[in-house]
């Protein structure tokens, strides 16, 4: 199916108007690599490497073209055979897929690491040193929007298990993520908070790993099925009714494990099993209603919201977030315009493709400028650091960048054990 | 790959940026929207300007070398597949629109503006440019010019011919014509801007329109006809153009067709009718309101299921844009689709209803049909797998039919798609030897060397529905 509709969906194709960056035309590039018409070579890598998988293009499709699946195979096909990497990039691969991210704890220890540098006044003896002029400008603007990284997770801070308030609806296991654990602990935090005030009884099992959307994403798809099977055994061991998340991108990881193990017989019930409890924190506080809504004191504020792609076109979730935060009284929602376009953040893609990232980044911030919000706010930590990046770069210094889960956590669960207290 | 000396004097005209001709580039311009065609091209350029196009085109003329106009290739008729070679030539760059003239309703564009984009801007200014081809949101107004676009409002509005007022062209040696303008009235010589819609590239480049703008209606309505019984349906629309009544809109999808779209677009339609009627009015309040109660009581005297009026405008809406991606839709159900363009007088809309589906049974293929059959246009819909070579034969007898029936009951082999590559086999059934010595002597006249679009709309005649690859 060529009929092209994915064409003005795609960012990339967008952004440069040639078909080789398009859904449709990088089809094209792997069918013909497969059918022999063309080499693999580096300028093909390259073109793939070069989407942000945001898969703005599979919602688009009225042939129901599974591009990310076909992008994850070419991927890994593509990883398998490489030799063209930079010196310096199979060894941090090794570093990163192998050896920090299927292990939570070391996951922990960098965080420790990076809050050490934070604290102990290394940061500011770089900043001054000129050390970051060393790195390309991109990753030290990046490292200067990095919130205070922690050593501890959610579980070390407030332990794995949260019975709800009130009368229990269901009981959900808590996806913690690497990032978010790391350098947004406060939010998973809430995240917790949130539920249980919504009724719902809340476990982080310990055991659970890396979603290992990062290692599929660039084709260590070996790497990216052990990570799952962990994930599965970790929440049916715990006996849950949902499997939550609050970023994007592993959640959209989690509904797919049921394609990520379709091949493996011992655990494609399992993988099953998993894909279809997986739910968004949004998505579940919508389904619950049991949050009131805050009356914020002051100002009214405006607010605006950055989907996450892959909350969007992969879970399918737009509406839910929406929903929320048209309900917070007191609050203005005002939809930014191309809201739905991926931001440029895309896993480790504003690392590995500043460009575009830039390109793509300052585009946005137009858009989220326009809006005059004064909260602007995301579902992703890869999406909220971009966002935060571009409101420094970019911003007027009014508009803050904040995790749906702490903006909703200050107006709903304040207000809502407020109300309870005023009812006692 | 061309000669260095060629290529170095297309690089002169464009710059690096703008030819390529790496693997990458001329694989992505290897096809369209048409399944199962591929050819390689040597390069691809990209011209700004209407002086590039002439420049490029004294290069290639010069040389001998094809020359491929292309958009956004999204045609289905594999019009713009390079299979003599060439270079493909994407109008991307050339895409601002000019003017829009408020005194003389007229719009002036590049053929690289996107359809919808073109759209959306007119009817910011309260006008309307009623040419709605499904694939709008990506395809170009060069690409709608050169194929005679159609789409869902072409039975009362017209399509994209009756809207091209005036051309600018570049002709194979590189000459700069225009023809018509501004004006409503023009007999000055023969036709040439209705001679160039429609001419699928194979006569110039168009590299300038000027485009015919209309009042907008004040009103619509739309509605969803349901039926169990087909032929009942496909009745129902030659009725309602019987009883002088022109919608905006008469689509018609059958069951399989709902299914796919609704699989798509989660409307949630039911899925046990056998046909479903979109039919919308727009104009008038007064008229509107009476056409629709018309249009009501003729779909129930022919035995309609249900008969519902959407909502809201945006359900309206929705209901449209569902239906524009039936094509694609169909694509859930096998591997390849093949969509054809089969157009009969409205009368006959039932008749070729029939017709289609006897002869999908005879030949044993699975035939879904949809289209504008408000204007007789069908989109017979095979669904079926290029692998394998058996059915695809039948596949190919059938469509031969479907064709035949067609020209039979007094229509023609393409509505709205053009001949292309795909239809080139059968023009001669349509036009006969006369009416085809005719069109290749006007093409003679524009392009004595046979460089543009090369291997489109003429055939030798033996061909068949082919699979090409490799180049």
């Amino acid at each position: 199916m060529r009929c092209g509709f994915c064409l003005p969906a795609c960012p990339t194709f967008r952004e440069t108007g040639i078909e080789a960056e398009s859904p449709r035309g990088r089809i094209a590039l792997m069918k013909a690599v497969t059918d022999g018409l063309m080499m693999p070579d580096q300028s093909f890598e390259e073109q793939m490497s070069h989407c942000l998988g945001c898969r703005a293009c599979e919602p688009a499709c009225p042939a129901d073209v599974k591009y990310g699946q076909l992008l994850e195979q070419t991927r890994e096909a593509i990883e398998a055979h490489t030799e063209s990497h930079r010196w310096w990039v199979k060894p941090l691969r090794h570093v990163v897929f192998k050896q920090l991210f299927p292990h939570q704890k070391r996951v922990r220890l960098l965080g420790g690491a990076i809050r050490l540098y934070q604290q102990a006044g290394l940061r500011k003896l770089a900043r001054s040193a000129g050390v970051m002029k060393l790195l390309p400008v991109h990753l030290s603007e990046m490292e200067q929007v990095l919130p205070d990284a922690s050593s501890k997770g959610i579980v070390q801070k407030i332990g794995s298990h949260h019975p709800a308030k009130g009368t229990k609806i269901a009981k959900v296991g808590m996806f913690r993520g690497c990032l978010m654990d790391m350098l947004f602990t406060e939010t998973n935090i809430k995240t917790v908070e949130l539920l249980t005030e919504a009724g719902f009884e809340v476990v982080i099992p310990d055991t659970q790993a890396c979603c290992g959307a990062l290692h599929a994403h660039s084709g260590e798809m070996k790497d990216a099925r052990s990570l799952a099977r962990k994930n599965i055994a970790a929440f049916q061991a715990a006996g849950v009714d949902y499997i939550v998340s609050n970023a994007g991108g592993c959640g959209a990881s989690l509904t797919e494990y049921d394609h990520l193990l379709h091949e493996d017989e011992q655990w494609r019930e399992g993988a099953l099993w998993l894909a279809k409890r997986v739910v968004d924190i949004s998505h579940l506080l919508i389904r619950s209603g049991k949050l009131a809504a805050a009356q914020p004191e002051g100002q009214p504020i405006r607010i605006t919201y950055q989907d996450s792609c892959h909350l969007r076109n992969v879970m399918r979730s737009a509406d839910a977030p929406r929903k929320l935060l048209r309900d917070v009284s007191g609050a203005e929602f005002v939809e930014m315009f191309e809201a739905d376009r991926c931001c440029g953040s895309a896993g480790t893609y504003n690392i590995v493709q500043p460009e575009m990232a830039g390109g793509l980044l300052a585009r946005k911030m137009e858009h989220a400028n326009a809006t005059k919000a004064h909260y602007l706010l995301t579902s992703n930590p890869g999406c909220l650091l971009q966002m935060k990046l571009g409101a420094a770069k970019h911003g007027d210094g009014q508009m803050q960048v904040q995790h749906i889960v702490d903006f909703l956590h200050e107006r709903l669960v304040h207000n809502s054990s407020d109300k309870v207290k005023e009812q006692a | 790959m061309l000669q260095e000396t060629v290529r170095q004097q297309l690089l002169a005209i464009v710059g690096s940026d703008f030819y390529k001709d790496d693997p990458q580039s001329l694989v992505t311009h290897s096809y369209d929207g048409t399944p199962m065609l591929q050819a390689l091209p040597d390069g691809v350029i990209y011209p700004a300007s209407t002086e590039q196009v002439s420049a490029i085109m004294k290069v290639l003329n010069t040389h001998r070398i094809p020359v491929i106009g292309r958009g956004s290739g999204t045609n289905l008729c594999g019009g713009t597949v390079p299979v003599e070679g060439g270079v493909v030539m994407v109008m991307h760059r050339m895409n601002r629109i000019l003017e829009v003239d408020l005194e003389n309703l007229v719009a002036i564009v590049q053929p690289g503006l996107i359809t919808k984009s073109f759209i959306a801007h007119v009817e910011s200014l309260g006008l309307f440019y009623p040419p709605d081809p499904s694939s709008m949101a990506i395809s170009t107004i060069g690409g709608n010019i050169a194929e005679c676009s159609g789409g869902l409002r072409g039975l009362k509005y017209g399509t994209t011919k009756d809207y091209v007022l005036g051309l600018e062209a570049v002709l194979a040696s590189g000459e700069i014509i225009r023809t018509g303008g501004k004006l409503m009235k023009d007999v000055a010589g023969y036709d040439l801007t209705k001679l160039l819609v429609g001419s699928e590239g194979t006569l110039a480049i168009i590299t300038e329109a000027t485009l015919k703008l209309v009042p907008p209606p004040k009103y619509k309505k739309t509605m969803l006809a349901m039926y169990k019984d087909l032929y009942g349906a496909a009745r129902t629309v030659s009725k309602i153009i019987e009883s002088r009544i022109i919608p905006s809109t008469l689509e018609f999808l059958d069951n399989a067709t709902v299914r796919v779209v609704d699989d798509f677009a989660k409307l949630g339609l039911p899925l046990d009718m056998e046909a479903i009627l979109l039919i919308e009015q727009d104009g008038e309040t007064e008229m509107v309101e009476r056409d629709i109660a018309r249009i009501e009581e003729i779909c129930r005297s022919e035995q309609a299921h249900s008969v519902s009026i959407a909502e809201s405008p945006e359900e309206a809406l929705k209901l449209l844009t569902a239906r524009r991606s039936a094509f694609t839709a169909l694509a859930r159900l096998r591997p390849t689709t093949i969509l054809e363009d089969a157009t009969v007088p409205r009368s006959k809309i039932a008749e070729m209803v029939l017709e289609i589906n006897r002869i999908a049974r005879k030949h044993q293929v699975t035939i879904c049909t949809f289209g504008h059959a408000g204007d007789g246009n069908l989109h017979p819909t095979a669904t079926t797998d290029a692998r394998d070579k058996e059915e695809i034969h039948r596949v190919e007898a059938a469509f031969a039919e479907i064709f035949e029936a067609a020209i039979r009951l007094g229509g023609t082999i393409t509505g709205e798609h053009g001949v292309g590559l795909v239809k080139s086999p059968y023009l001669e059934w349509k036009v006969g030897s006369a009416g085809i010595e005719v069109m290749q002597a006007v093409k003679q006249a524009f392009d004595p060397h046979h460089l543009l679009n090369p291997g489109k709309i003429f055939a030798k005649q033996s061909r068949k529905r082919v699979v090409l690859q490799h180049g």
